[in-house]
């Protein structure tokens, strides 16, 4: 029996091997994704069009406006120099926030010690409004400090550490995300489709008619794409080690074991929609429009969990992604060990079995 | 040079290759106007190719070959106005009914909706599919199938119908009604090509071309043939040629 | 003959009726659900205490962070090494260390040091809400100086105030933001995904073959496919529409009329995309990998979860042919600043060119003879 297992599993690793199409996406795309993704993806925001209107044009409004210039938070378009302007300005998205400096900046500022600076921001997007009127702020705070020079009595002076990610790079919170959703979904999708094509195409007749139980045949349907994903893993934590320059922190060995465990999750996931689906097209549909906004945001990478309803908190938790997740920013970026991550692992294994235990039972089903 | 106004096909030094394989091997002959032309051989022979070929499915990569007077590898889509085509793979719509693939290509092929309407219904008639005419074609048994296909291949009364294996599969009876089929449209004037790897089949055919690895090992009559290889059945003449073949067949 | 291969078409949509359900429930239940838990407002951080000092100060400063409600207790611990385990747990974004003899320091010194550290794994959490902390430190510190120091002294200090008007989106609300930015993703995905399928669909199962061997024209063909889903994708962003009038109160601010112009358009290049991707593959496994792999591109840089003006110049240059970024720019234009006609044409040039290259691209490279 172990001798015609191993014939199976030999058969369906030659056909994904000689579709070289796509075996090519298949390690292309983990590539380009974790590379692009990793520089691309961060929630700073930088570079972001403002306008400043200064009617004073007086020195200390001058040095201001210079000073916000040079931030690199923002990038400052020049034309608009009128109020009315501003309407049309964010219409058209050409800028984000406007800074309206008061008339007579100095005069104000020299005369009663107080002067009024008013921002306008395009809160179509309240996150980049936020963003922006914080560091807009913090600078005009820091001007106000230098043009006062004097130190302050009693002054607690606050010494702020960034732990593990001290320049703030995006990478080392998207690249946890990202790659748990590739893992997921791409191994979901493989399985679910391969599965269900031979069903269509009436080889699946063929193979169950073979003396090797049904459930070994899915099996090793299921090996070739632990293997493909054992490579793509690699490929990611190279890229990620060599290119955008995360650590490591924790153990290797830790991490990739976790990461197989979660394979097998998505291949399990992948093994249950083909027993429910009847074509293609609707394995597809579930496993990447059903699948694809769910994972990317319940798997608390983009939206912090704790801040979303009670209903969806509890939802996020049948997110496969989102213990895997937690699992790669502990061992990952974190550096701890099994100790703080062995509950979320017990749920990934279980979530496994469940799905096993679902999947072997509508299989029979189906075949009974 | 050609008898264009009586030959349906010809082809002259026809080639595919694909890599280093050469699937056909400059096959060169004339099928005339009204004649059921048999294409003999072994599973990879190079029928089927050679039938895509001057159906317009595959470019050849040498050789030339004019179809119903149009070259095959300038004016394919001229040539499609004029053919029937029924592949060997059953390639109709399976979640469309009888009715629904009919109107379909009937539509493809230009024709209007009372033109569709009369032809369906002469044709359910003939192949007794009147029952089945709202019947998922999904739904239907092979034999059924086949018909359906041969029906549709001639629904737009195609002066030229290519057959590729009509009757692979299906049972000696609905093979026999097959070839009834095939002789009413020959009757009714048109030119029919057609493959096969059934030896009988051979003999209802006006001329019969026998192809192995990837040429035209003989093409004749099939008594001219019985009587060149001295012996009682074309399988005879099929089996002395055959025992040539290099190629697998797959 | 479009007409019959439009009637083809439709039938075999409407003869699949799992494909209709999902095609229609998924985005709904989607769009219902999903914009709830989009909200990157950073509050209930998570704070740890390590308290060296149990000062009076000490105290009020930990009970005037709290009361800010921004931020919740964590709990407090004697080392800084345990206050870390509760980081390393997640159960902590910051940890605040007063440490010893932080009030006689600032009363007899005048000056006295306090440590904050941040858990900086996701940098804008952790920016943020190191932010929010400085400020009311900032706020505690001025009024210890209020206490000790004679009023009249302090307004000698120059003090530039700001203040903020948030247009379009006083109340700052999220979903007024994600909830056409969700439909425009599951609109794309949808449309994308399903014509991707559907020419190589119909090579695998053998299907296209019939039709190849007819004179039918490419362009038709490809018309005949591209029509049903356009029709689709409408009844889809209408759909969506309504979920945002009905469950989230959004009405756009601008012209309806102009988000259907744009989304005829924009249809037309996502449906085109996908049928160019349904040319070039041999398998729907193919189709479908090849599809994944661009929307995810096109979904993660559309600009709806982070600003395209952060990302480096390369990546930017990239979004410039992601025509999901433009639809999301368009929606929150209309939907949320009134955004006219001439406001949006720049973007519906842009989306017209993409769905002219595309489906011509689609056109050419669908061959009827290999």
């Amino acid at each position: 029996m172990l001798q015609q297992f191993r014939a199976f599993v030999k058969k369906e690793i030659l056909h994904i091997w000689r579709d070289k199409r796509t075996l090519f996406i298949l390690f292309g795309m983990p590539i380009v994704q974790i590379t692009l993704f990793g520089f691309a993806l961060t929630n700073e925001v930088k570079n972001a069009s403002i306008a400043i209107l200064d009617p004073a044009k007086d020195e200390m409004s001058a040095k201001l406006t210079s000073r916000i210039s040079a931030s690199r938070y923002f990038e400052v378009e020049r034309v608009i120099v009128s109020p009315s302007q501003i309407d049309e300005a964010f219409r058209t998205g050409k800028i984000k926030m406007a800074v309206i400096l008061p008339p007579r900046f100095s005069e104000e500022l020299l005369h009663t010690n107080t002067a009024t600076v008013q921002f306008i921001t395009d809160a179509s997007d309240p996150n980049v409004a936020t963003t922006l009127v914080n560091y807009a702020s913090s600078i005009i705070h820091d001007y106000q400090q230098e043009i006062t020079q004097s130190q302050l009595p009693y002054t607690i002076h606050t010494e702020t550490r960034m732990l593990y990610n001290p320049q703030l790079k995006g990478a080392f919170n998207f690249v946890p995300g990202v790659m748990a959703m590739i893992l997921l979904l791409v191994c979901t999708m493989m399985t679910s489709i391969s599965i269900v094509k031979e069903k269509e195409t009436g080889t699946m007749e063929v193979l169950l008619a073979s003396p090797l139980p049904p459930l070994l045949i899915i099996i090793a349907k299921a090996i070739p794409y632990l293997i493909l994903s054992f490579v793509n893993i690699a490929s990611i934590l190279l890229l990620s080690v060599f290119v955008l320059e995360l650590p490591i922190a924790g153990s290797l060995a830790l991490l990739l074991a976790e990461s197989i465990l979660f394979t097998i999750t998505a291949l399990t996931l992948g093994l249950l929609i083909s027993t429910i689906t009847a074509s293609q097209q609707v394995a597809m549909l579930i496993s990447l429009v059903g699948m694809f906004l769910p994972t990317l945001m319940f798997s608390g990478f983009m939206f912090p969990i704790e801040n979303m309803p009670l209903p969806l908190q509890i939802i996020s938790n049948i997110i496969p992604a989102k213990w895997y997740y937690i699992i790669v920013k502990a061992v990952m970026i974190k550096g701890l060990n099994f100790s703080f991550i062995w509950k979320e692992t017990l749920i990934l294994t279980g979530m496994t079995l469940l799905l096993m235990a679902l999947a072997v039972r509508k299989f029979k089903v189906r075949l009974d | 040079m050609y008898h264009e106004l009586n030959d349906m096909i010809v082809a002259d030094k026809l080639t595919k290759t694909f890599g280093d394989f050469t699937a056909v091997d400059a096959i060169s002959f004339e099928v005339k106007k009204g004649e059921i032309f048999g294409f003999l051989g072994a599973n990879g022979a190079g029928k089927s190719t050679a039938m895509r070929m001057l159906c317009g499915l595959l470019q050849p990569s040498s050789g030339s070959a004019r179809v119903a007077g149009h070259d095959i590898t300038r004016q394919s889509e001229k040539i499609k106005q004029t053919i029937g085509y029924m592949s060997q793979k059953f390639s109709l719509y399976e979640d469309l009914t009888v009715k629904e693939n009919m109107r379909l290509y009937g539509g493809i092929y230009g024709m209007n909706l009372t033109a569709i309407k009369a032809k369906t219904a002469s044709i359910a008639s003939a192949l007794h599919l009147q029952e089945e005419l709202d019947t998922l074609v999904g739904s239907l048994p092979l034999g059924w199938k086949q018909k359906l296909a041969f029906s549709v291949a001639m629904f737009h009364s195609p002066p030229l119908v290519f057959l590729d294996e009509p009757t692979g599969g299906v049972d000696p009876v609905t093979r026999r009604e097959f070839w009834e089929l095939i002789y009413a449209a020959a009757h009714e004037g048109t030119t029919v090509f057609v493959t096969t790897h059934y030896m009988d089949e051979a003999e209802y055919c006006d001329r019969v071309c026998i192809m192995v690895d990837g040429k035209i090992q003989a093409l004749d009559k099939p008594g001219a043939l019985r009587q060149m290889y001295n012996t009682n059945s074309i399988e005879g003449v099929f089996l002395q040629l055959a025992r040539t073949a290099k190629r697998m067949a797959d | 003959m479009l007409r019959f291969l439009l009637e083809k078409e439709f039938r075999q949509i409407f003869r699949n009726p799992a494909i209709i359900r999902m095609m229609f429930i998924m985005p709904v239940v989607q769009l219902v659900i999903l914009p709830l838990a989009a909200n990157y407002e950073v509050k209930n951080v998570a704070i740890a205490i390590v308290d060296h000092d149990h000062s009076s100060y000490s105290q009020k400063l930990v009970h005037k962070a709290m009361a800010s409600g921004y931020f919740k207790l964590t709990g407090y611990y004697p080392s800084y090494k345990q206050a870390l385990v509760q980081i390393e747990k997640d159960k902590a974004d910051i940890i605040m260390e007063i440490p010893a003899h932080f009030e006689k320091q600032l009363v007899r010194e005048s000056e006295a040091p306090l440590l904050l550290s941040v858990n900086a794994v996701n940098g804008t959490k952790a920016n943020i809400g190191a932010g929010y902390l400085h400020t009311i430190i900032r706020q505690y510190n001025q009024e210890i100086r209020l206490q000790w120091l004679q009023m009249p002294r302090l307004p000698d200090q120059l003090q530039i105030q700001t203040t903020f008007t948030n247009w379009y989106n006083p109340g700052m609300n999220y979903q007024q933001f994600m909830v056409p930015g969700i439909l425009v993703v599951l609109l794309t995905m949808v449309g994308a995904f399903l014509t991707a399928l559907n020419i190589v669909k119909e090579k695998e199962v053998g299907t296209i073959e019939q039709i190849n061997v007819t004179p039918v024209k490419k362009h038709l063909f490809i018309l005949g496919k591209l029509i049903p889903f356009w029709i689709m994708g409408q009844i889809v962003l209408t759909l969506g529409l309504l979920i945002a009038r009905l469950v989230y109160h959004i009405i756009p601010a601008g012209n309806i009329g102009l988000i259907y112009l744009f989304s005829s358009v924009y249809l037309l290049a996502v449906l085109g995309l996908g049928l160019l991707l349904s040319t070039y593959a041999n398998t729907q496994q193919q189709a479908m990998l090849l599809a994944f792999f661009l929307l995810m591109i096109f979904i993660l840089l559309g600009g709806l979860y982070t600003s395209i003006d952060s990302m480096p110049i390369w990546a930017q240059a990239i979004t410039k042919f992601n025509p999901v970024s433009y639809f999301i720019e368009v929606m929150r234009m209309v939907v949320m600043k009134g955004s006219q006609f001439s406001d949006i044409r720049h973007h519906l040039g842009i989306m017209a060119i993409f769905a002219l290259v595309l489906n011509t691209w689609a056109i050419l490279n669908y061959r009827k003879r290999q």
